[in-house]
């Protein structure tokens, strides 16, 4: 088993950028859309979004399948630029930097944002060393420091306890849901400002999606959560601002109690309706 | 309903056949193989026919070792050839290709994985041969007649890639996109994330299509044994020729049976074949294992 060291006094987890306060103006959105459009050849998926992410809080994208969700979702991060058949314009900002634009290293880029996918996909390697990998990538190599942090993270998700007598077992090894949280721990190890997290519970039973959804109620203290749904009650309990998406526009956006009590257009109406 | 439980009963039972004849095919080999090559234990140990160097068969001596050492040989040197090759054009054409090089390459990998190996053979003697001849051997102070070792290895190589990279393709694309996007998203370059990522975790397919195309190139006859030379002889020296197994059977099956003991002989080495490829095929299986544990 790979020895579990506490950090020296004054040493820090990753030793950057660790201090909230540092994340810009806490009034200020964190995201910024502008005119973002996207097509896949004659379709045009996503159609002029303009979008504000609040800061510390979880938004919700929802709508039905198929309408840009899960492709605005990866514009974000520019998971977009896999998908060779994708034309990407418009501007996202990070704080005030326009990330689709950007110039500089994607990598550190996609670390400003955790990934949370519609099924767990852990890596093939060790329960610590997906968790590790991400800071490895980040150029640290202090054993006791990566352990402090592996520990760290996989308590902030509640798997510690599961899993400190067997990290060196397969990530694989462990149960459905304890490997969603696994990813959950494996993004925040990287310390992003932002957790991206696409339908996390479609896959998950309903005590894990009830684990989910309560680590994203604690976590959204200390991260902004962007989380995409279709599912109206998951909305209703999670979110602190929502997206209504219908074929790749934006439908309506708001505060969830207005949305969801007073819908201004017929086709949220009706999707709530059919929700219910 | 009835006709439906019969219809049933029919294929459930034509399918367990096939099974059962694909599973007793290699025993039965084994088996014939054993009881033709039997009479030459009498004349021989095991012991001696294997690490014997002396082929006389009018005289009754009957050592194996130049020919599994050639075959060894020969099969090493495309496998260390063909490896990285297949490797790294699987890993091109999956991660990096784009949609129309793939559209390309796929009917030119099929193509090529399915040319007969006199072909391959015919292309050897004509291209490899003065090859190894007139570059390579000069290169390194060498004189050879292209008739090689080296030659062998090549062709054998050249032959083995499609197969092995029609399987590497397959492996590689069964990695799920999303796991590959995961650690992209912690921050991977798309080399850090073909690297740890899609190699990682097609290793057990990695290592099963590498086995199949050794199992194949010990086995392969006619192309290699057009350019190898086939002279009796123990070589280390790539440059000189040597004589594979397959080639042994594929040239004296049918010729000089009136010699004793040659045709139990000939069955022995044949027997030997099999049991080597059975060892090579064991031998990867229990890595694939290793590797699907981890």
């Amino acid at each position: 088993m790979i020895p579990y060291i506490i950090p020296s006094e004054g040493t820090n987890d990753l030793g950057h950028d660790s201090d909230l306060s540092l994340r810009g103006n806490g009034s200020q959105p964190v995201v910024r859309v502008k005119n973002l459009n996207v097509f896949a050849g004659e379709h045009h998926i996503l159609k002029n979004i303009n979008l504000e992410i609040p800061r510390n809080k979880i938004t919700v994208l929802l709508g039905p399948s198929g309408c840009g969700k899960t492709t605005l979702l990866k514009c974000m991060n520019k998971l977009t630029d896999l998908y060779k058949e994708l034309k990407v314009s418009g501007s996202i900002y990070i704080d005030d930097d326009d990330i689709l634009n950007a110039q500089g290293y994607i990598p550190e880029i996609r670390q400003r944002m955790g990934l949370l996918s519609q099924r767990p996909f852990p890596l093939p390697m060790s329960i610590f060393r997906n968790v590790s990998y991400g800071i490895k990538l980040k150029g640290i190599s202090d054993k006791k420091l990566i352990a402090h942090n592996v520990e760290k993270y996989l308590r902030e998700v509640g798997l510690w306890e599961e899993v400190k007598d067997r990290l060196n077992q397969p990530a694989t090894s462990l149960s459905i849901g304890q490997q969603q949280r696994l990813c959950l721990a494996r993004g925040l190890a990287v310390k992003p400002h932002i957790i991206l997290a696409d339908e996390p519970t479609s896959a998950l039973d309903p005590i894990s999606s009830k684990i989910i959804e309560n680590l994203f109620k604690e976590l959204k203290k200390n991260y902004t959560i962007i989380l995409v749904t279709h599912v109206l009650r998951q909305a209703v309990r999670l979110a602190d601002n929502v997206v209504f998406m219908y074929y790749g526009e934006i439908i309506e956006q708001g505060p969830p109690e207005r949305l969801f009590n007073e819908p201004a257009t017929e086709k949220l109406k009706e999707y709530i309706y059919e929700g219910n | 309903m009835q006709k439906r439980f019969i219809t049933d009963k029919i294929t459930w039972t034509w399918m367990l056949f096939s099974l059962i004849l694909i599973l007793t095919m290699p025993l039965i080999m084994g088996v014939g193989l054993y009881l033709k090559s039997a009479p030459i234990f009498e004349h021989q140990s095991l012991w001696q026919l294997i690490t014997g160097s002396n082929w006389s068969p009018t005289r009754g001596n009957f050592g194996f070792w130049p020919f599994i050492s050639s075959s060894l040989y020969v099969t090493i040197l495309s496998f260390i050839l063909a490896v990285p090759v297949c490797l790294f054009a699987g890993i091109y054409l999956t991660q990096f290709a784009s949609g129309t090089l793939n559209k390309i390459m796929h009917p030119v990998i099929d193509i090529l994985a399915g040319l007969p190996s006199v072909i391959y053979g015919v292309w050897g003697i004509l291209i490899i041969v003065p090859f190894v001849s007139k570059v390579l051997a000069p290169f390194f102070n060498v004189t050879s007649s292209g008739y090689s070792l080296f030659a062998g290895g090549i062709v054998l190589a050249i032959m083995c890639i499609p197969y092995m990279l029609n399987m590497l393709i397959e492996v590689f694309n069964t990695v799920p996109a999303g796991m590959k996007e995961a650690s992209l998203a912690l921050g991977a370059t798309y080399w850090e994330a073909v690297k740890h990522v899609v190699v990682r975790k097609s290793f057990p397919g990695i290592i099963s299509a590498y086995g199949l195309g050794l199992a194949k190139a010990f086995g392969e006859t006619i192309a290699v044994m057009m350019v190898v030379g086939n002279r009796i002889q123990v070589s280390v020296n790539p440059f000189e020729a040597g004589y594979p197994l397959p080639a042994l059977i594929a040239n004296n099956y049918g010729e000089m049976l009136s010699i004793p003991m040659y045709d139990a002989a000939l069955m022995f080495a044949a027997l030997l074949l099999l049991v080597i490829i059975l060892i090579i095929n064991l031998i990867f299986r229990y890595f694939i294992y290793k590797a699907t544990q981890q």
